[in-house]
């Protein structure tokens, strides 16, 4: 069992909750990730590590409730326990090196970004960052990655807070002003990833994105997560979860992530109906109590 | 006077036409009267060939005995002295291939039902006597074993009998390795599993779930944790795929996924989240063992069609042949001599179906059997929905690829001495880890002889 030491809303889909982990914490690093099961008739879900802290033995999950398991999550607060959590799986993002990167966030991926942000910038490197948002009401972690990043640049899709515009035409505008990068990390949703892949393709940039597709056990022994990588099967939890960008094959990635959408809508479906149920219940016997 | 009954006594078995249905186990066990009956076919014969035919060799004749004078639980202890996992063997071992092979009443007739008369004994045991906690002195040394299926549960148990402190480290959230996510309920309750691993517990070993050897910890910083001693029993779990065009499509599964997903988290089972894909018509391509194990449970989640499209013929099929005669039963299609070219998919990148192309055998390859060769402009397409495949696993990379100085072959497997050792000294490893995908026994063979390595070289090294 993993405590939660600490919850914060971080927007009203958003939450940061900090788990208590103390090997994972130890280990961890930027681009890693862990997979938690809320109880026992929950999914394995994996969840890049947003970050860490070793001496407190705290892991720091950033998430958006989607489905049933971070749906149930999100109810939990402080004090309470998550049945299984394990890591740190994956490869650690790939930091050695590089001098001028632009790290680019899109919506709750920037929870992803912040960690490899913080880590190039602790390395040495000189860090641009751009984060996107559909407006201003989403905006997450501002803060955090202003304090990691040499130039932090805010993008919403209506303009209701910072540029107007999307993260790909920033990108674009940053390049033609002469900004030289040696590496562009792009995390966010896979449409995102593609466009953003193919803004740097014609200058060579090398682009590494984070991807996140459907998986088990996070060791390399169900095959579910693989993608195809410079026309290569790779599964993303043990030869990923960064990818070149420029090899990935995103329209295949996007497909296989709506493996059980039909499944999942029915799913929610039958449980609304059951709520429902549920509710003209109640109303029944309060009408009956009258 | 011997019982001279040319064949065993049946075992009682669920209906095809039900079980097929359910997830419940198929076979039933025997009664405490079939059980004593077929005890007394054995002949109890001065050179019991079967005892050299079991890798844990197990004092078959003995316990056999012991059977037939109604003293069960007298047979239960001398099994458990050599093997630690009786209820699991009597149920998955290959016995047919070992112990009741060297039968001698196999040569004119059926062999003594070595495993059903094992299982009926464990089963008794865990009905009828409470597991009592055996006093066992420690002697403060600690082993490290990493991985919770056969070999490691094994080889935790005898380490723990001899007195030391055992850590088991396994990476998903239960207990019992390829027991729980590979072999299915209908063949293998999880309950029974869960019994041993309990049992373990008993005697002192401590289970870490959750719990990744080569990226939570790796093998040396176990060392650095004060375990003195390190065995490696972390399987063949990386799935193969054929490279064949349409593997990425949605509906193509490797059976390591398709059967987690059942057998480990639950996905027939409406209280779980876990999804799966409601698939009418379901292509197994491989004739093994966990080919049949995917079958079925695609026949059971109720699926209409379900092909085994392997490439050679029923001959040369590695599954047992009570798996195979049990998948006919359910009404599985074999469509041997059959290999897949491509898997198609439908406009929204779903399977619909997958192209084979005919084969023959031709001469012996160096496998010793005969060689399928493709029939040229055989090629025809089977409407599927959903192809799983189950053409074999090779060892995860995580531990080798994370402990320096230990030796692997090309394949990935593990290289280990006659004892076990591997090439890091204090390191041990067996089961599929070093011999790539293979039996249950095996690995319980291996576990046990690297405990016994691991015993020698603590003490030794004082």
């Amino acid at each position: 069992m993993f405590k939660i030491v600490t919850k914060r809303q971080l927007n009203e889909a958003v939450t940061l909750m900090e788990v208590e982990a103390p090997y994972i914490a130890a280990k961890a690093k930027a681009g890693q990730f862990i997979i938690f099961r809320i109880d026992q008739f929950g999914e394995r879900v994996p969840l890049t590590i947003a970050d860490h802290d070793a001496d407190k033995g705290t892991v720091t999950i950033i998430f958006q409730a989607v489905g049933s398991s971070t749906k149930a999550l999100a109810q939990l607060n402080e004090g309470d326990y998550i049945l299984d959590f394990v890591g740190p799986l994956g490869n650690a993002t790939e930091i050695e090196g590089y001098k001028n990167v632009c790290v680019v966030g899109g919506g709750v991926g920037c929870a992803i970004a912040y960690p490899s942000a913080k880590a190039l910038h602790e390395a040495g490197a000189h860090v641009d960052m751009i984060a996107g948002f559909r407006n201003k009401d989403i905006v997450i972690l501002e803060d955090e990655m202003r304090a990691v990043s040499d130039n932090l640049y805010v993008t919403t899709d209506d303009g209701s807070y910072g540029e107007k515009g999307f993260v790909t035409n920033k990108l674009q505008s940053l390049i033609d002003a002469g900004n030289n990068y040696d590496l562009v990390i792009a995390i966010g949703p896979i449409p995102m990833m593609k466009f953003l892949s193919e803004v740097t393709r014609p200058y060579g940039i090398k682009t590494l994105v984070s991807l996140n597709p459907i998986m088990i056990d996070g060791t390399g022994m169900c095959g579910g997560c693989r993608v195809t990588v410079g026309g290569k099967i790779r599964f993303a939890c043990v030869d990923g979860p960064d990818f070149d960008g420029h090899e990935v094959d995103f329209d295949e990635l996007m497909r296989r992530n709506t493996y059980y959408k039909t499944q999942e809508r029915e799913r929610a479906d039958h449980e609304c109906r059951i709520l429902k149920m549920g509710e003209q219940a109640e109303t029944s016997e309060q009408k009956e109590g009258k | 006077m011997a019982n001279t009954s040319k064949t065993k006594v049946p075992m009682p078995e669920q209906k095809p036409d039900v079980r097929n249905t359910n997830f419940d186990e198929v076979a039933l066990g025997y009664t405490e009267e079939m059980a004593k009956e077929e005890a007394t076919r054995c002949l109890n014969c001065p050179t019991h060939p079967c005892v050299s035919g079991c890798p844990v060799n197990v004092r078959i004749p003995d316990f056999i005995a012991k059977v037939v004078a109604g003293d069960f639980e007298a047979a239960y202890q001398i099994i458990t002295a050599t093997n630690c996992l009786p209820a699991v063997c009597g149920r998955v071992c290959t016995q047919e291939s070992q112990c009741e092979s060297k039968c001698v009443r196999g040569k004119a007739g059926e062999s003594v039902g070595i495993g059903r008369l094992e299982r009926f004994v464990a089963d008794y045991h865990m009905a009828h006597v409470k597991e009592s906690v055996p006093e066992i002195k420690t002697n403060g040394h600690r082993v490290a074993v990493i991985g919770s299926g056969p070999s490691g549960l094994t080889c935790a148990g005898d380490l723990a009998r001899l007195g030391y402190k055992v850590t088991i480290f396994e990476a998903f959230h239960k207990a019992g390795g390829v027991l729980v996510y590979g072999i299915p309920e209908f063949r293998l309750p999880k309950a029974i599993v869960q019994k041993e691993v309990d049992r373990l517990e008993t005697l002192g070993v401590e289970v870490r779930t959750n719990f990744v050897i080569g990226k939570t910890l790796t093998v040396d910083e176990l060392f650095s944790e004060g375990y003195e001693a390190i065995f490696i029993g972390s399987g063949a779990g990386l799935p193969s795929f054929m490279g064949i065009e349409g593997e990425s499509l949605i509906g193509v599964y490797s059976a390591n996924e398709y059967l987690t997903r059942v057998n480990l988290m639950k996905a027939y089972s409406d209280k779980y989240d876990t999804p799966i894909r409601k698939s009418r018509s379901v292509a197994v391509v491989g004739g093994g063992n966990v080919a049949m194990d995917a079958a079925r449970t695609a026949k059971r989640l109720g699926a209409e069609k379900v092909y085994i499209v392997y490439r050679r013929s029923e001959a040369e099929m590695p599954a047992r042949a009570e798996e195979v005669h049990h998948a006919k039963e359910e009404g599985i299609e074999f469509m041997c001599l059959n290999n897949p070219v491509k898997i198609l998919g439908s406009e929204n990148g779903e399977v619909r179906a997958i192209e084979v192309i005919s084969m023959e055998l031709g001469e012996p390859d160096a496998s010793g059997r005969r060689k399928p060769v493709a029939v040229a402009g055989s090629e025809h397409e089977i409407e599927v929905d959903t192809v799983i495949m189950s053409i074999g696993t090779s060892p995860n990379p995580l531990i080798r690829s994370t402990t320096e100085g230990l030796d692997a072959t090309s394949r990935g497997c593990l290289v280990t001495d006659e004892n076990m050792a591997t090439s890091r000294p204090g390191v041990y490893a067996g089961g599929d880890a070093v011999t790539g995908a293979a039996t249950v026994i095996l690995a319980m063979g291996a576990g046990k002889k690297a405990a016994a390595a691991i015993d020698k070289y603590i003490q030794e090294k004082g």
